[in-house]
Parts: structure tokens; sequence; C-alpha cells
């Protein structure tokens, strides 16, 4: 399943997808991302993945760097170390 | 066997009662202040017309933003989920569902089997969302019930280039001082939350055929500018507003199945 977080808003598309059939549950993004953007969490169907915090989510481009912009410039970032590519950003 | 499901939105709470596959009876109440008080009420609504007890309910899901505080649930499941399996059930060939609520709303894309394949959900703000029309109602004086058929017969929109509830309730108050035809800010209005939605479903790719949910479901206007963006003819079930609570029904039958057979 392709959990999308985020929304558009007057300067553009910020949306932050987990592919959540890709995802192991490894937890090294949440690790990763100094922003304190992800968590884990039990889906419907009982398996452990990453999610947007919720408190995050409504704020999304306030908190979230975005990798473009951001965090492609840090060593490490949600998507540098997730080994299954779980993780797609638009901005 | 009896089987419930139950939907605990921010504005109404939802109750599908089901036996063997069949809906038997359903409920909608205001959210009440507690969680629990809420369901317990909506649930009584639903099996008391049909004569039942809440001993011959054997399974109960949850659901909404509140469906962890119903503290006589088996289990609760997103409202993610369960739109899409209520959806199915009802109309097994819908692959889009675009959820309109009280305060959020969401774009799912699901599988020929109900399971969700992608989804978005909007909970930025208020604008766009059925909280959001009732204060404009209000605001413009016209019964809520109304405002989307109100909205057809404007002659010249107004354009709103923002949707912030805030915003756009003080724009639309200057608006109606300055005499201009409420049909006209009301169309405006439904135009730019229909934008929103539309957003919403192009992040979730959609696919025929396609339908709306929600209490905004009812409202004639929003339906005709989220078409005519989206270019897809929406289908409809006959209460589009319990899709939340009929999915978690389906999935109640589902897990006492197994419970049973286990
Ligand atoms: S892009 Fe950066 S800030 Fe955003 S979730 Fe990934 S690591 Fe965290
Ligand atoms: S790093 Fe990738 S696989 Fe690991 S939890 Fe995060 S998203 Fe899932």
């Amino acid at each position: 399943m392709l959990a999308n977080y985020g929304y558009t808003d007057g300067s553009g598309d910020y949306f932050l997808t987990i592919d959540t059939d890709q995802c192991d549950g490894c937890a090294r993004c949440i690790t990763a991302c100094g922003e304190n953007v992800l968590e884990m969490a039990k889906d419907d169907y009982g398996k452990l993945v990453a999610k947007v915090r919720d408190q995050v989510a409504p704020k999304l481009s306030y908190v979230c760097l975005g990798i473009e912009r951001g965090c492609s410039r840090r060593e490490k970032s949600c998507q540098t170390e997730c080994e299954l590519n779980a993780i797609t950003l638009t901005w | 066997m009896f089987v419930a499901g139950i939907d605990i939105g921010s504005r109404a709470a939802k109750a599908v009662v089901m036996e063997d596959g069949q809906v038997v009876s359903h409920a909608i109440i205001d959210t009440g202040a507690e969680s629990a008080k809420t369901a317990d009420k909506v649930l009584r609504e639903a099996i008391r017309p049909v004569g039942l007890s809440l001993e011959d309910i054997e399974y109960t899901v949850g659901t909404g933003y509140g469906r962890c505080l119903i503290p006589f649930a088996n289990d609760n499941i997103s409202e993610i989920s369960c739109h899409a399996k209520g959806v199915n059930w009802c109309m097994p060939s819908v692959r889009t569902i675009l959820d309109m609520g009280g305060q959020d709303c969401k774009a799912i894309r699901c599988d020929a089997m109900g399971r969700v394949v992608s989804f978005v959900m909007n909970d930025k703000c208020a604008g766009g969302t059925g909280r959001f029309l009732e204060v404009i109602a209000d605001i413009l004086r016209v019964p809520l019930e109304g405002i989307g058929e109100l909205s057809l017969e404007s002659k010249e929109p107004i354009p709103f280039n923002t949707i912030c509830a805030v915003f756009a309730k003080s724009e639309a108050l200057t608006l109606q001082k300055r005499g201009v035809a409420k049909s006209d800010i009301l169309a405006g209005l439904h135009e730019a939350i229909a934008t929103r939605a539309y957003n919403l479903l192009r992040r979730v790719s959609p696919e025929p055929e396609f339908t709306i949910s929600g209490g905004i479901a009812k409202n004639a206007g929003m339906v005709a500018k989220v078409k005519a963006k989206l270019k897809l003819e929406p289908v409809f079930w006959d209460e589009p507003q319990i899709m939340g609570a009929l999915g978690a029904a389906v999935f109640a039958a589902e897990r006492s199945a197994l419970a049973a057979s286990a």
C-alpha cells in the first residue's frame, strides 16, 4: 500500500510516501531522521511499518526538510538509509 | 449471527449491524464529547428498531478517529481500510473513493478485494470539509442541505484563492455585505473545495469506477464540481455516509468467522 502523507498548498506539492509493501520494519529511517518525522506502527494487518507521526502529518512541510532542498545535503536521511527504497518525497 | 461496525467521526457517529452478509440496520447520530458513550448510543439506536439487544452482537469493530476509545469493540481498524472495505462490499467495481467528512477529506484507491492500494488524507486545516461548509451556510443564512443546489444556480462564481477557513469566512461576509449573490459566493467556495479534493485524488492515480462517500456526497453542487474536474462519473450507494461503519461491520463478520474457525 502507498501511504501518502502531506498536502498540496499554495507553494506546491509536499508529500512523503511510504510503500508499506516494501517496508520491512527495520526502523533505520527513524534513527536517520534528525527531525523526528517518522515512527513505527502496526498497520491494519498487524505488520510493523514506518509512518509519519500523526502530529507531524498536518504540518509536514514545516517539520520535514524534504530531500531535494534539505536532507540530500546531509550524510544520512530516511532515503539513504532505506535499503528497500520504500520512501519517496516530492520535494 | 449478528456483527456490528461503529465509526466515530469528528462530527457524526455511524453504526451498521449485519447478519449473514446482509445489512440489517444502521444509525447516524451526532458525535458527543465522549467516544465511549457515543459508541454505545449509536449502536443502541441501530439495534432498537430491529428488536436486538447488545448481547446479540457477537463481534464489533470500531473505526474513525475515536476508534481506540470504544471499550466494547473486539478490534479497531483504520477508517482508510474500513472505507475501502465498505465500498467494495456494496460497489465491487469501484477503485477510487473520495471521502469528504466533517473534518477531513481522504482519497483512496483500492483493488478488487477492497484492499487499499494507495491513500492520502488531508487534515491540514478545516477548509475543504463538512465543518467548513456548515460555517459558511451559517454566515450566509442558508440551510446547510440547500447550499449545494444553491451553488448550482450561480451565473458568475466568485473566485476564492484561499480556502483557509478563517480567511474564506471573512471574505464571504464582506462579499455578502457588498450585495453579491449567495449562489455566486457558494459556487466559488464549492469550486475551491473541489479543487482541493481533486489534488488529493490525483495523488492516488484515480481509476474508474469512482465514488464519493461521507456527508458531502449528499451535496449536489460539490458532486457536480468534483465530477467535472475528475472527468469520471461517480456511482453511489443508498447511504454514502455509512461506508466506514459498513466496512467495519464487514471486517467484524470476517474476523468473527476467523475466530470461530481457529
Ligand atoms: S527528508 Fe529528512 S527530515 Fe524528512 S523524513 Fe527524511 S530524514 Fe526526516
Ligand atoms: S528504512 Fe525503509 S524498510 Fe526500514 S522501516 Fe524505514 S521505510 Fe521501512
